[in-house]
């Protein structure tokens, strides 16, 4: 049993840390998520060339690092704590799972290119009717030939703006809600039938309605089983949910300790509103739901690699840790910065924001929690 | 990181629940399992059990009778004791008082005092809190003058009255907090002492608790003559040895080993007891959620507490976040028991202190006792500090207020 980071972690997490805190200042986040393009190109180059991120979870055979979930832990927390918005979760967690498992023809070269800096991609998962159930798909690929014709519509696709490609979960069989029938595919996000309408999301990204019309894919563009495809979205899934959590452990740091900053500078009736005992217990209470989200993070981690239950139940544990604590501090983040927390111009309400949205990503509270007792205690009589 | 133990570790497990399975007596099996309470023999009996294999005291240093385990051992050994149902040693001795003396007593304390501890010889209690000092424990007013005795030597003179004295009633020893210098800042003018509860003047009455059961005491303490040779270090600085007790066997105070073997019991009765709509209690929509729930923060307790534990072995010490581990810890307790009693429904009821000794049981097995253990693990969040003023040392010492 061993909770440390070994010495090259820690380096990552520095290194990292360090470009940061000169390259995603509070103010040069802001210029840049108002900007057309709503994300710096320039920072994602430098992911790759200079800090090697991309590929740090990687294989070395495909140019990367040889790390795992550790080295996403740390990276995906850093990345919380500066509330970056480029594509990390989407390119480097959810396509580069996908990429690794399935091995089609053009994984290995995908892989390659996302870890030079080359390819970005963007998750078209969710639909507009079937909320936080991932098989419930009404796109369609019928088979064309050797390839596939894609239709349908997809919702809230964070980062199709930016991206290269898309993975796309649709029906190669079956009915609206079965799990047989699923598949999965790449999409070059310029395909003729891609069709975006963008808008910017509450947490700064950019995200888009995607809409596919006839869009035509070759044999190559399926990854994994032909219809069997749930296992596969579901560990891709569960990954970048651990991940998320660990983005928001990042998240929740900032949230606690800008609180108690702030509380010990801002004075009324003659003192600071940190020596108020009230505001201490809470704080008190925000740090334990914080450390309790570390642990369970971690917790999540370590059990990535185990066999499908025991993984599912893990995770779903801490994204209800997680989604508990992010309301729980962020309300009160904003509740103790009292007038000044509803400002646009303070860090803290855009912590805030990111919070709130990570309760929702991948499926809320309510919805792991379901997940858990399903895993734990099996389906109800 | 990872979670998986070493080889070494697989083969420690095994040998200990081997040990468990070997050495636990079956008459201290069958009265848990009729719900009745241990006597003292039983307690130390099993104690000398353990002593006698040399894993009486894990946490000791070797060279006074411990063990060298890793961390991960020692939660190994919890799990596992837990995992068989064996009784709790009371931490009096072992755990509270026998790091004061290898930490601050004299060779002659340490030679006098702690193989009897280990061994079991002895029964030790805590004379700490006063009716009028709680969690404010530096204003504790029992007091001690140095005489000199009719035989010439130097005695501490000693009248007060402490409370909540948890098992005194079974105590052939205690040590007490005692103000030796009331002129003094309130934390400076303290001294630890060690009674023999046999001393004259040493009256312990009984306190029932609203459970019906009697665990803790007043101690009266009416012109006791101590010997000075029993004050552990230095007069009026008792308190450092107050403060760095309460700071060892922090690994322990979440109690994660035993409320999961807790919560297994009441899955087992979820599972078994009906819901109003048909079914098992399991399948109720509400009481599903809150177990599952509890079942999350208890696997968060646990994590935060291998973290704390692995902080330790790379020598961070058991900082202050171990009031973490108390405060949540406790909370688990009390829900546990307070979904139990839910559990029970109608039978929840029954008071078994208003049975005859052998009279027929009423209500399923698991029901029993669930409303006094709920009534009586309200004490949790109130003992060892309680769950505000943990609040009020993770404010201070880790968010700096």
């Amino acid at each position: 049993m061993n909770f440390s980071f070994t010495e090259e972690q820690t380096l990552l997490r520095d290194s990292l840390a360090s470009y940061l805190s000169d390259h995603y200042a509070f103010e040069q986040r802001r210029a840049a998520i108002k900007s057309a393009a709503g994300w710096r190109p320039q920072v994602w180059k430098a992911f790759a060339e200079d800090l090697g991120i991309l590929g740090a979870t990687f294989p070395e055979d495909v140019g990367g690092l040889g790390g795992g979930p550790t080295e996403q832990l740390v990276i995906m927390e850093e990345l919380g704590k500066a509330l970056v918005v480029e594509p990390y979760l989407a390119t480097v967690v959810i396509a580069g799972g996908f990429l690794q498992r399935a091995k089609p023809a053009a994984a290995g070269d995908l892989l390659g290119r996302i870890v030079a800096g080359q390819a970005t991609f963007a998750f078209a998962y969710a639909e507009p009717q079937g909320r936080y159930c991932w098989h419930d798909l009404a796109t369609t690929a019928r088979k064309d030939g050797a390839g596939y014709v894609l239709n349908g519509m997809k919702a809230v696709v964070v980062g199709a703006p930016w991206a290269s490609h898309l993975i796309v979960t649709a029906r190669t069989g079956g009915a609206r809600r079965d799990q047989g029938g699923v598949s999965v595919f790449i999409v070059d996000a310029k395909a003729p039938g891609v069709a975006m309408r963008e808008y910017p999301t509450v947490d700064g990204a950019r995200a888009a309605e995607v809409s596919f019309e006839n869009v035509k894919l070759g044999a190559e563009a399926l990854i994994g089983p032909e219809g069997a495809a749930l296992p596969l979205i579901e560990a891709v899934i569960d990954e970048a949910t651990a991940a998320v959590c660990a983005e928001a452990c990042g998240v929740l740091r900032r949230l606690h300790e800008g609180t108690v900053d702030y509380t010990k500078q801002r004075k009324q009736f003659g003192q600071p509103i940190s020596q108020f005992q009230v505001l201490q217990h809470r704080m008190v209470d925000m740090f334990i739901a914080f450390e309790q989200s570390v642990s369970m993070t971690y917790m999540a981690h370590v059990r990535l690699v185990e066999a499908a239950a025991e993984r599912a139940k893990a995770v779903s544990a801490a994204k209800v840790q997680i989604g508990r604590a992010c309301r729980f501090v962020g309300q009160n983040a904003i509740q103790l910065h009292g007038g000044m927390g509803m400002t646009d111009e303070m860090a803290i309400g855009h912590y805030f924001k990111r919070a709130t949205m990570i309760e929702a990503q991948f499926g809320n509270t309510d919805h792991h929690l379901a997940r858990y007792e399903g895993l734990s205690f099996g389906k109800a009589a | 990181m990872d979670l998986d133990f070493s080889p070494e570790d697989l083969k420690f497990q095994a040998e200990v629940r081997r040990f468990l399975a070997e050495a636990y007596p079956a008459h201290l099996r069958e009265k848990s399992e009729r719900g009745e309470a241990f006597s003292k023999e039983d307690i130390l009996g099993w104690q000398k059990v353990l002593a006698a294999k040399g894993w009486a005291a894990p946490s000791w240093p070797v060279q006074y009778g411990g063990t060298s385990w890793t961390p991960t051992q020692k939660y190994i050994w919890s799990e596992e004791q837990a995992r068989a149902d064996v009784l709790s040693i009371p931490p009096f001795g072992l755990n509270m008082l026998a790091p004061v003396l290898y930490t601050f007593g004299s060779e002659e304390q340490r030679e006098r005092f702690l193989p009897d501890i280990l061994a079991g010889n002895v029964w030790w209690c805590q004379g700490y809190s006063e009716p009028g000092s709680g969690s404010d424990l530096a204003s504790l007013k029992t007091r001690a003058e140095r005489i000199t005795g009719d035989d010439g030597k130097e005695y501490y003179l000693v009248n007060g009255q402490k409370t909540w004295t948890t098992m005194a009633q079974f105590a052939d020893w205690g040590f007490f907090l005692v103000r030796t210098d009331p002129t003094a800042k309130p934390q400076a003018g303290i001294s630890f002492l060690l009674i023999d509860m046999k001393s004259p003047g040493v009256t312990v009455r009984p306190i029932i608790t609203l459970e019906g059961g009697h665990e803790v005491n007043d101690v009266f303490l009416d012109n006791v003559k101590v010997p000075v040779e029993n004050r552990v270090y230095e007069e009026n600085k008792g308190w450092t040895c107050a403060k760095a007790l309460l700071q060892h066997e922090r690994s322990g105070i979440a109690g994660v080993a035993v409320s999961k073997r807790q919560l297994e019991k009441l899955r087992g009765m979820a599972a078994t007891e009906a819901s109003d709509v048909g079914g098992a209690l399991i399948d109720d929509a509400f009481f599903r959620r809150k177990l599952a729930e509890l079942e999350i923060d208890l696997t968060a307790l646990e994590f935060t507490e291998l973290r704390t534990l692995a902080g330790e072995s790379s020598g961070e010490g058991p900082g202050p976040e171990s009031s973490i581990l108390k405060i949540k810890g406790t909370e688990i307790q009390q829900r546990l028991t307070e979904l139990t009693l839910e559990a029970a429904g109608h039978y929840g009821a029954p008071h078994l202190l208003g049975l005859p000794h052998n009279a027929a049981a009423i209500g399923p097995v698991e029901a029993r006792g669930a409303a006094g253990e709920y009534f009586n693990t309200r004490k949790t969040s109130i003992y060892g500090g309680s769950n505000e003023i943990q609040r009020n040392i993770i404010a201070k010492m880790v968010l700096g207020l």
